[in-house]
């Protein structure tokens, strides 16, 4: 029998949160401080968690790799944050802001979650004003919008483009507060290596001390996973160095399922690639594209002009540049949604009208908008993030358009989570990014620092008391049980195995084929041979991974080469995961697009009849082929339509 | 582009460390100098020889975890930049590059170039927050914050808390740190109510963490990667003189409690 049961409470979808507010078992104060909570990652869903639960009382244990929790990957988040305010009065609401977003993730995502989503995004901005998080004000000192991908309403708050990192500092601000007040113990500089069970349910972690490569235990009544996104199974994304896969993986293989891994979103608008060496890819913020328009030239000669250094973008005339997000989808022009815009771009360049020395990329041009607003204006809105190119690329954006390219930035994927965001493991909750969530097959930008947000503050404070409230007569547990020796020996072994392999190869050469398989065949682009033949691919390379890898050093201490090989090995497993779910959803729809499914214009086609499901994969065993369950999408409230942003 | 690079290596925090130099060549000058670590460890690793121990995660400028000494300058040659914004093209074929880990007291190094910065986290626990638990809070719209007001917080709020100020200072002062964090909630309504009790908290814990005094060199503010301002140690040394006389009239009056 499938285990998935979302857990939709019934009634009206704008009475169902409330309904099931109204109605959860809560625990008393007395009782909150003798149970334990543990949250794995300190990024926007798990400060605001874990600052939350200790504010009610609850006694927390807050991990992260980093050497401080306000370092999380959530800091780099440029652009902004999504909330149905309707401050500039045009039009918005809790509903609209739910459509959207439905709409935006090409109807894969469950109506009831979105539509709490929108529902508390407002208490997120009241929460982080009342934290001191500096968002940008209109002179009159009300709250500044600007508008994002996907949406004809203005209903992004921002700070300069420096959000997340404004966001972020807010939680921690308020997650410091509890570490001084005891609630919460902060972990940093751990990473955890597995999840102990015991009785079927979640309840402890284990964890290797990365400063001095203990291996840890650390037991609880329940567990969270806040770690983030996979983005980096491809190698080369946005994502940050140690952005990894690793704790949701472990849970996957201890019985959670792994909801829709092939959504991955490609992200219209980041500095391109530039040489083997390069390490990541640079975002430039979605927010350029509400005053940058982006062009190619429409005849091939001044691309070749262009490349060869004969001319210069200033010198191809109005007439002759195609504006081609603005051509094919006049109604949202540059605003199309992020999956749209990074095919529109690849359908270009493949055509031969990209730029750049190496023909992978297309302009992103300010002169109109500057001409209009002045220079100050742009700087102010942006200042940061043109600096920012500056230094990577050498040129002026104030005098010369910007080259981007699209880039992995996001997964909407992850493990799969009811509408109390519990996995399928009894006590296991998934937060943030690292959960299947919200954003169906395409996020709309601006939504995840929403929804890692609305998670942490305002949910899991929820749905952990209803856990929760039946287990105030469990006592602590204890970490010396078999469960526990069980599982650090796991982890302990394979630690030991990859340190034995002693190869010839570090640990990058493998994680660089695996991004390429994975950016060729599991990319903007899907097809059925190209996913057959990607599966065998990283099959070999995880082989030869196995067999070859090369890891210096000594366990019991710092060892970076140590703590990539781990996270690269279990890469080599989720990529292989990604691909299979791609082959099995024979549709295009977001970010998935499937080669053989579009229509004659080149959009996605989805198939409804046959996928509007989520599909939800069982971890069956090593070399053993995973099982996929469905989770049908019902959708009461939206009539479900063809994308269509012309 | 060629390289020769002299490297602070570190096995433990107690170990005693020392120089390695390291020949690196056919560096392309859009390689960031991260990028140019990371060749040189793949080299180390495939010799077998332990590679070189760095903080680094982002590598856009944001998270303040890179911190490297280059050349006797925090995050480098280049100006408002972070080590991982850092490019090849800065430096000169042939130079030789000196690269050490953040040296202050406060900041032991736990393994070659990288550090223990969990001092900052300290202080912000010490009381660099405003005390709100969450909901039950009034529409943000509610406060009225001139933008003014909001783009000076943000200024300071832009810190990334990477260290560098510390770093750049002989006496390894947190100064700056500690005032961009105090100014930006200072700046705004929402941190007023608690505001003499942050500057106090906040001060006596930097003391107690052993960084040094500042001695208004403004070494701090020029090495700044994000360029926060020693206007906000000044802000805060009002705030601070302000919080201790009014601790001290709160005294004289016996505190003012009934
Ligand atoms: C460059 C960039 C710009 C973006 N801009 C925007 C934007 O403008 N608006 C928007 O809405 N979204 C944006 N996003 C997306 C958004 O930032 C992320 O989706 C979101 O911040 C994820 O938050 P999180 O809390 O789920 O995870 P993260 O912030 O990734 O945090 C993960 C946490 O888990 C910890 N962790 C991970 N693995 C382990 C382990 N094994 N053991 C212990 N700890 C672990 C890490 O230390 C970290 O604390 C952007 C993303 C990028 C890359
Ligand atoms: S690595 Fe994040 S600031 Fe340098």
């Amino acid at each position: 029998m499938s285990k998935l049961n979302s857990k939709i409470p019934s009634g009206p979808l704008p009475e169902k949160w409330m309904h099931y507010k109204d109605h959860i078992n809560l625990v008393n104060p007395a009782n909150k401080r003798k149970l334990d909570i543990i949250v794995v990652g300190t990024g926007l869903a798990g400060a605001s968690a874990a600052a939350s639960l200790g504010a009610l009382g609850f006694k927390v244990k807050a991990f992260c790799y980093q050497d401080s929790s306000r370092r999380a990957h959530s800091i780099a988040a440029q652009g902004g944050i999504n909330a149905s305010k309707n401050y500039q009065n045009d039009g918005d609401s809790v509903y609209r802001l739910f459509y959207d977003t439905i709409k935006g993730g090409d109807y894969r995502a469950r109506e009831a979650n979105v539509y709490r989503l929108a529902e508390v995004s407002g208490s997120i901005i009241d929460q982080s004003v009342a934290l001191g998080v500096p968002f940008a004000r209109e002179y009159g000192g009300l709250l500044d919008n600007r508008s994002f991908g996907g949406a004809q309403v203005s209903r992004t708050f921002y700070a300069r483009g420096q959000t997340g990192q404004q966001l972020l500092l807010g939680a921690y601000s308020a997650l410091s507060r509890q570490i001084k007040l005891g609630t919460v113990e902060m972990y940093t500089r751990h990473e955890m290596l597995d999840l102990v069970l015991i009785d079927g349910k979640a309840r402890g972690i284990i964890a290797r001390n990365l400063v001095d490569g203990k291996i840890e235990r650390y037991s609880a009544h329940t567990v969270v996973l806040a770690t983030g996104g996979y983005g980096n199974v491809f190698f080369l994304s946005t994502n940050a160095m140690g952005s990894n896969a690793t704790a949701v993986w472990k849970a996957y293989k201890r019985g959670a399922y792994f909801g829709n891994p092939c959504f991955t979103q490609i992200h219209p608008t980041c500095i391109p690639v530039h040489g083997d060496y390069q390490s990541k890819l640079t975002l430039m913020s979605e927010s350029l594209r509400n005053d940058g328009r982006i062009w190619v030239p429409k005849n091939k000669e001044d691309v070749e002009a262009l490349r060869h250094g004969k001319l210069k973008p200033k010198d191809i005339a109005e007439e002759n540049r195609d504006y081609y997000l603005e051509r094919r989808y006049p109604a949202f022009g540059n605003l199309v949604p992020r999956d749209v815009a990074s095919r529109a771009a690849k359908e270009r360049c493949d055509a031969g009208f990209g730029v750049g020395e190496t023909g992978l990329a297309v302009y992103l041009d300010f002169a109109a908008a500057i001409k209009r607003l002045g220079k100050k204006a742009i700087e102010e809105r942006y200042g940061n993030l043109f600096q920012m190119y500056n230094k990577i690329v050498d040129e002026d954006p104030y005098e010369t358009p910007m080259m981007i390219y699209p880039a992995v930035h996001y997964t909407m994927g992850g493990l799969w989570v009811d509408y109390e965001l519990q996995s399928t493991v009894p006590g296991l909750f998934i937060a943030g990014e690292a959960n299947f969530s919200d954003h169906g097959a395409n996020r709309l930008g601006a939504s995840a620092l929403m929804q890692g947000l609305a998670d942490g503050y305002f949910v899991l404070p929820y749905t952990l008391q209803n856990y929760l409230a039946d287990q105030i007569n469990v006592p602590r547990f204890q970490t010396d049980t078999k469960e526990f020796d069980e599982a650090e020996k796991q982890v302990r072994g394979r630690i030991q195995k990859l340190m034995d392999v002693k190869g010839s190869k570090p640990v990058d050469y493998f994680h660089k084929q695996l991004g390429r398989i994975m950016w060729d065949n599991v990319g903007m682009g899907r097809n059925k041979a190209g996913l057959e033949k990607a599966i065998e691919q990283i099959r070999k390379t995880r082989e030869e991974f196995w067999k070859d890898v090369k890891i210096p050093g000594d366990v019991d201490g710092l060892n970076p080469e140590l703590e990539k090989a781990g996270r690269v090995a279990d890469f080599l497993e989720l990529g292989e995961l990604m691909a299979m779910d791609a082959l099995n959803r024979e549709e295009s729809c977001g970010g998935h697009f499937r080669e053989e499914y579009q229509t004659p214009e080149g959009e996605a086609m989805r198939n409804d009849a046959d996928f509007m499901y989520v599909a939800a994969w069982e971890y069956k065993g090593d070399n053993v082929a995973p099982e996929v369950h469905k989770e049908s999408l019902n959708y009461e409230s939206i009539e479900v339509k063809q994308r269509n942003y012309k | 582009m060629n390289f020769t690079l002299k490297i602070w290596r570190q096995k433990n925090a107690k170990a005693k460390g020392k120089f390695v130099t390291y020949k690196i060549n056919d560096i392309s000058s859009n390689c960031s100098f991260l990028e140019m670590l990371d060749i040189l460890n793949e080299q180390l690793v495939v010799k077998g020889e332990e590679p070189v121990a760095f903080d680094h995660d982002c590598r856009e400028g944001i998270c303040g975890t890179c911190s490297l000494y280059i050349n006797g300058r925090p995050h480098g040659p280049d100006d408002a930049v972070t080590t991982c914004q850092l490019h090849m093209r800065k430096f000169k074929d042939g130079d030789t590059i000196v690269v050490e880990p953040w040296r202050a007291k406060p900041f032991p190094v736990i393994r070659d170039l990288i550090c223990d910065r969990q001092a900052f986290d300290k202080i912000i626990q010490a009381g660099g927050f405003i005390s709100v638990n969450t909901g039950g809070i009034p529409d943000a719209n509610a406060i009225l914050i001139p933008k003014e007001k909001a783009d000076y917080s943000m200024d300071a709020a832009a810190c990334i808390g990477c260290g560098a100020c510390v770093a750049a200072c002989k006496n390894a002062s947190a100064m700056l740190f500690v005032a961009a964090k105090v100014s930006h909630l200072a700046l705004l309504p929402q941190g007023k109510a608690e505001a003499s009790e942050r500057v106090q908290a906040m001060v006596s814990k930097m003391d107690e963490l052993g960084f040094g005094n500042c001695t208004n060199t403004g070494a701090c503010e020029a090495e700044c990667p994000k360029q926060i301002s020693i206007t906000n140690i000044a802000r805060m040394n009002r705030e601070f003189l302000g919080a201790k006389l009014g601790a001290q009239k709160k005294r004289a009056s016996g505190g003012g409690g009934f």
